[in-house]
């Protein structure tokens, strides 16, 4: 057993941190939504340059063909910047699906290209009108179109950087690519958003504990305040305990069984729960600051929100637990269990 | 990453599964709280124990131990918990004192205290808190003086675990003249000598859970003291670590009563409220996310990190869970909830005696309040 992130894994985290950290300040998305956009094509350059995009691509795509796992470092700290682009749904859902049904496709050719995904399970389509082509579902099936084969209605979003569309088509202006795997694709979106859910709550706790230090009342520093340090800290423990559910989730994706199910959906519900408790706690401790549009927190709540109710909301999530919780085994040693564990303790 | 157990693991699991279907007691032990009767069956449970070499399985070889590293031991407490095996008694030996007497004790402290504590020979209680001093441990007035080659102790100890019937304490005391953290001792004394006097507290469960210590010019050996005069302070912390961290909870407690909870629903669903299968289905998720986080944190121990400020997120974590899942578990039984187990309609899990006992979680090896200042304080870096 081996539950600890490689040193590669570290080395993703680290040069999607850096490279965020540079690119993707405060100040970068203010100035994005004073012109109402919501890419920044150089930012977005960059992170193709370093291959971003093309960690979950298959090699015989021109991809790297790594794991969940190492995409989901990375989607941790597309959520700690709280990144406009749609890194998380262009490269680590929709690309890795399309390449699976037509690894010749020309979207796929070009590194920056996105590429956006009707998933039957979401209501609206993200970043529809950008993308170079669309995943659409019609009967288990997939299609593709571009955007111009498809017709788009605009349903703006509170935040500014998701850019959401119904799409209504046309199988026949649209090309057949066949039976997708689309609980695959849910899998994916799943984890990878609870990972930007831990990016975001250790973001929006980080930003109020640079605010107590700094904002004094009756002459100290609000942090030395046991009740302002009680928000925090409880904060800190959901993340704490959503952590390694998302690591476990994402290592175990590709078992496909009940119990991996189970595990991922555990892992949406709490990783974006962290990042909603951690919102509300970063809100509180700003006090009236923490409601207005000059302090960051109100970007970290609003991603929060949209991604705690796209890919399954909590109860669909939460259904898929029970279906596990209340038809298989349960108890101490199940922990990393699949659906052959019983056969395998036996053969020991 | 790899969430495979290796085969060694996978036999290590069959063996102890293998010898536990064998000893545990058929029918479950008299609470070790309960009744002297109760503590003797666990001290014999313990022997037990001991005669299978299961006793301290983390402690090395040469004390009584097995020397077993943290994912085995993660798997001796599934199987230990999974088999439904009595509780253990000698708690605050297994993994305050004894890990605390590895680290800081010298060679012939272990080869006096560490065998009997492995053999269920001698069960240690702890003496920690006093009247004044329970979360503010560093406010400590019990007093030992080095008199020749003895110390003498004097004070008042109060909220000891298992002192009623235990045979020794350790215990946290002041050196005469120095205040707060400096010049604090741990000392190490029977709970029969001459001059200690133990009172039983009755938890609010009924048992005598706790006791209150009255020590008056108890003479005890200097070889009593673990670690130089003066440190006290900095062992207890690293023995609170030990309880705060990993060893005080494992995963398995919460894992089998999840699973209890939710043959508790299957068999009340039809009269329950409805909206309470999301507070079962959370029960599994929170005991299934502490074992998760246990795992990776003792593979990182494994691999050289120390415990820090992050045990404190543990302590929370479970003594939250523990409360969330009993309160589920008497919602769900509505009214049998308030039965005892005397009741015959009563269930046949203790859960409002399981509720009262989480209801302490919060509050014993630190309280929560405490904790989340740590986490603040330390993991945050928010001001004191």
């Amino acid at each position: 057993m081996n539950f600890t992130l490689s040193d590669e894994q570290l080395m993703f985290a680290e040069t999607a941190r850096n490279l965020f950290a540079d690119s993707c300040t405060p100040e970068h998305w203010r100035k994005m939504m004073e012109v109402g956009a919501a890419h920044d094509d150089a930012r977005w350059a960059a992170l193709a340059e370093n291959g971003l995009t093309l960690v979950l691509l298959p090699e015989g795509a021109g991809g790297m063909g790594l794991a969940e796992t190492d995409f989901a470092v990375i989607a941790q700290e597309a959520g700690y910047v709280a990144l406009p682009e749609p890194l998380v749904e262009s490269a680590g859902v929709a690309a890795p699906m399309l390449a699976a049904l037509a690894p010749e496709h020309e979207a796929l050719a070009d590194p920056s290209a996105t590429i956006a995904i009707a998933h039957p399970l979401n209501p609206f389509v993200a970043n529809a009108d950008t993308a170079a082509a669309i995943l659409l579902h019609k009967d288990g099936e997939a299609y593709v179109a571009t955007p111009e084969q498809v017709t788009l209605t605009a349903q703006p979003s509170i935040d500014p950087f998701r850019r959401l569309f119904t799409v209504d088509w046309n199988p026949s202006r649209a090309t057949r690519l066949g039976v997708a795997d689309w609980d695959l694709a849910l899998d994916r979106a799943a984890v990878f958003n609870a990972a930007m859910g831990l990016g975001l709550a250790q973001r929006a706790v980080d930003l109020a504990v640079d605010y107590a230090k700094e904002r004094q009342q009756f002459g100290k520093p609000i942090g030395s305040y046991q009740a302002v340090k009680h928000h925090l800290a409880s904060a800190q423990v959901a993340i704490e305990f959503a952590r390694p559910v998302v690591a476990a989730a994402a290592a175990q994706i590709g078992r496909r069984d009940g119990y991996s199910r189970a595990r991922v959906s555990h892992a949406k519900i709490v990783g974006l729960e962290a990042a909603e408790k951690a919102a509300q706690a970063s809100i509180q401790v700003h006090g009236a600051m923490g409601y207005s549009w000059e302090v960051d927190v109100h970007l970290f709540l609003k991603r929060t929100v949209a991604l705690t109710q796209t890919w399954g909301t909590p109860r669909y999530h939460r259904e898929r637990i029970a279906v596990r919780v209340f038809g298989q085994p349960m108890g101490p040693d199940q922990t990393f269990a699949h659906e052959t564990s019983n056969r395998e303790l036996q053969n020991a | 990453m790899d969430l495979t157990y290796t085969p060694e693991q996978q036999a290590f699991r069959a063996g102890v599964r293998e010898w536990l279907a064998v000893h545990v007691p058929e029918a479950p032990l008299e609470h070790f709280d309960a009744s002297r009767a109760g503590f003797e069956a666990h001290r014999d449970w313990e022997r037990t124990l001991k005669s299978g070499n299961w006793g301290m399985v983390t402690w090395p070889g040469e004390f009584g131990g097995r020397g077993l590293d943290l994912i085995q031991w993660l798997i001796f407490e599934e199987e230990y918990y999974r088999a439904g095996a009595p509780g253990r008694v000698n708690q605050n030996g297994i993994f305050l004192l004894g890990p605390t007497l590895i680290e800081f004790g010298s060679e012939a402290q272990k080869e006096r205290f560490l065998p009997p504590m492995a053999a269920g020979e001698e069960i240690w209680a702890q003496a920690w808190s006093e009247p004044q001093a329970g979360s503010d441990l560093a406010g400590v007035r019990a007093t030992a003086v080095l008199d020749g080659q003895d110390y003498v102790l004097n004070g008042h100890k109060i909220w000891s675990s298992r002192a009623v019937f235990a045979d020794w304490a350790f215990g946290l005391f002041r050196t005469p003249g120095t205040e707060r953290h400096k010049g604090l001792s741990l000392v190490f004394f029977p709970l029969d000598a001459p001059g200690v006097t133990v009172n039983a507290i009755k938890k609010i469960n009924g048992h005598v859970g706790f006791a209150e210590i009255f020590l008056e010019d108890v003479r005890v050996p200097a070889f009593n003291r673990l670690g130089d005069e003066g440190q006290g302070w900095h062992i207890c912390m690293a023995t609170a670590g030990f309880e705060r961290g990993l060893m005080l909870r494992s995963p398995a407690r919460y894992q089998v009563a999840a699973a209890k909870l939710a043959e508790l629903w299957s068999t009340h669903k039809e009269t329950a409220d409805p909206a309470l299968e999301a507070d079962v289905v959370r029960a599994y998720m929170n005991a299934d996310a502490y074992a998760l986080n246990i795992y990776q944190t003792a593979l990182r121990l494994m691999a050289g990190a120390k415990i820090g400020p992050e045990a404190s997120t543990n302590k929370i974590f479970w003594s939250e869970l523990d409360i969330h899942l009993t309160r589920t578990a008497l919602a769900i039984l509505g009214p049998l909830a308030e039965l005892t187990q005397q009741a015959p309609a009563a269930d046949p899990v203790d859960w409002i005696d399981d509720h009262i006992f989480a209801l302490a979680g919060p509050i014993y090896a630190g309280s929560n309040e405490i904790q989340r200042n740590i986490i603040a304080e330390r993991m945050l870096g928010l001001p004191r």
